[in-house]
């Protein structure tokens, strides 16, 4: 494969495999935060309980989560000298899945909440005098919100795929296992191959635009 | 839904691939940055994996790092080049055997302008009290690793304290690995202390080159360290051992001391050790 020879890569399917990992990790932490805090965000924004303004200004604080920190408290907690350590899961895809996850939700769970408490002033009404429960009226929330749905999504795929310290403390950036994207730039800077490093940057950026394009794409269709 | 019935597929490949990545036994050795960042054990690695079926995962940490991960229980065996902390790390009971299975030297690179006029001398604990007289800029890893510890030996040798010392200016503590100190150091025109297969393999060196080389203090030797099962019963005891014992075989010795980079050998196997 001569076009990577530019870029001083030996390996296309070395490549091929931190491509395909960073889609993976990021992709499934994004599906996990949207599945929990969609609906948290939701919550929060219609029902009324002793606590929730606490809350709310909890996510929206953790919107500035330092991933480095993040990283390191789930470290002790997944290491076998921690409390989770007989999962097995340190220096695993699956810790990198879950670090992610932790870093994402905040997100979803506090720009759905921002878009809920808008539209619940505006339709929360009508959707209780037609008889509906609470519950059935979150999922019809949910519904109207959709374009904004999106927007968490993206944002939080934003900040998956473009993430480094969290996932390289309990991942550990092993080769053909837990090397991403970023992972593999902060090691080909280290290692002085600096244009390399810059060449996959241009990659990460790439595939992020690709990836969101499509999300946006899919939730276009569906807005018709 | 598209979205969801999207997102569903997306993570049902995910757990997919990590299937499949994970269906071999494996064994996860903490090791320092130089035997990773060299690509030493990508180019060895894989011919053990396909005799042995034995995958191995390469934690690149800096030797503190790599010794304090194995000693929480997070890895199976570790390769590192520090002899005093892994003498602490067998006295604390959590290594058992050690063993050297490579070796090769520090050197002292500069920029070529040289300012504490240190070039071609062998004596690295005089080319440290020079570069302290000057007050020549000087990079240090501050991370503690093995080169990181061999780094404030030598200030200890000459007798300066590098913070202190002249203001302390001129001493620049990065807190990162190898490549990132050459890194600095190359944009800085600073000095610091290499070791040879990181620098033979880096690839930004700029102006720096290599001034003191050749004294006996600078010598570099890997060891493998299994952990003792008394203190880390979960270690993988037995595939961590065929590893070490490969290593140390014929065949490892000759596959490290073959491994070259633009025909310059990085490591010597440890039977013809300088003793």
């Amino acid at each position: 494969m001569d076009d990577w020879a530019f870029w001083g890569v030996p390996d296309v399917r070395a490549l091929s495999r931190i491509i395909a990992l960073s889609l993976a990790v990021s992709v499934s932490a994004t599906a996990l935060a949207t599945l929990f805090g969609a609906p948290l965000g939701a919550v929060l924004a219609v029902y009324r309980f002793p606590g929730r303004h606490i809350l709310v200004v909890m996510f929206n604080a953790l919107l500035g989560l330092p991933p480095v920190v993040v990283g390191l408290a789930l470290y002790l907690l997944l290491s076998r000298s921690g409390p989770l350590g007989s999962l097995s899961l340190l220096f695993s895809p699956g810790a990198m899945v879950l670090v992610q996850t932790v870093l994402a939700l905040p997100i979803v769970t506090a720009l759905m909440h921002n878009a809920s408490v808008d539209l619940w002033a505006e339709f929360g009404g009508a959707l209780q005098v037609d008889g509906a429960t609470r519950p059935v009226a979150i999922m019809h929330l949910l519904a109207i919100a959709r374009r904004r749905l999106l927007t968490a999504v993206l944002a939080g795929f934003g900040r998956t795929i473009s993430e480094v310290g969290a996932i390289l403390i309990v991942g550990g950036n092993i080769a053909g296992y837990t090397r991403t994207m970023t992972t593999t730039i902060v090691l080909e800077t280290s290692k002085g191959n600096l244009s390399m490093a810059l060449g996959l940057g241009f990659v990460l950026i790439g595939i992020s635009i690709a990836v969101s394009a499509t999300i946006f794409a899919l939730g276009s269709a569906e807005e018709q | 839904m598209r979205l969801a019935l999207a997102a569903v597929i997306l993570a049902a490949l995910s757990i997919l691939a990590a299937r499949s990545a994970g269906a071999a036994e494996a064994i996860v050795l903490a090791s320092t940055t130089s035997v990773e960042n060299s690509e030493l054990l990508a180019h060895i690695l894989p011919e053990f994996t396909r005799q042995t079926g034995i995958s191995v995962r390469v934690l690149a940490q800096g030797t503190g790092q790599a010794l304090a991960t194995a000693a929480r229980g997070d890895a199976d065996l570790v390769l590192v080049h520090d002899p005093e902390a892994e003498q602490k790390f067998v006295a604390d009971g959590d290594g058992a055997e050690r063993r050297q299975i490579a070796w090769n030297d520090f050197i002292v690179v500069g920029p070529g302008s040289d300012p504490a006029h240190v070039a071609g001398g062998r004596d690295a604990v005089a080319a440290f009290a020079a570069i302290a007289d000057a007050g020549a800029p000087f990079v240090s890893r501050g991370d503690k690793s093995g080169t990181d510890a061999l780094e404030h030996r030598l200030w200890r040798m000459a007798e300066i304290d590098p913070v202190k010392s002249g203001g302390g200016s001129w001493y620049r503590d990065i807190g990162g690995g190898m490549g990132a100190a050459l890194n600095t150091a190359a944009a800085m025109g600073a000095y610091t202390l290499a070791d040879r297969g990181t620098w033979l393999s880096f690839g930004n060196k700029r102006d720096l080159t290599v001034l003191v080389e050749g004294d006996a203090r600078l010598l570099n030797r890997y060891d493998v360290i299994l952990l003792d099962p008394k203190k880390h019963p979960e270690a993988k005891q037995e595939p961590a051992r065929r590893l070490v014992g490969w290593l140390a075989s014929a065949e490892g010795q000759a596959a490290i001391g073959d491994y070259k980079v633009n025909g310059e050998q990085l490591f010597h196997p440890s039977a013809d050790s300088p003793k």
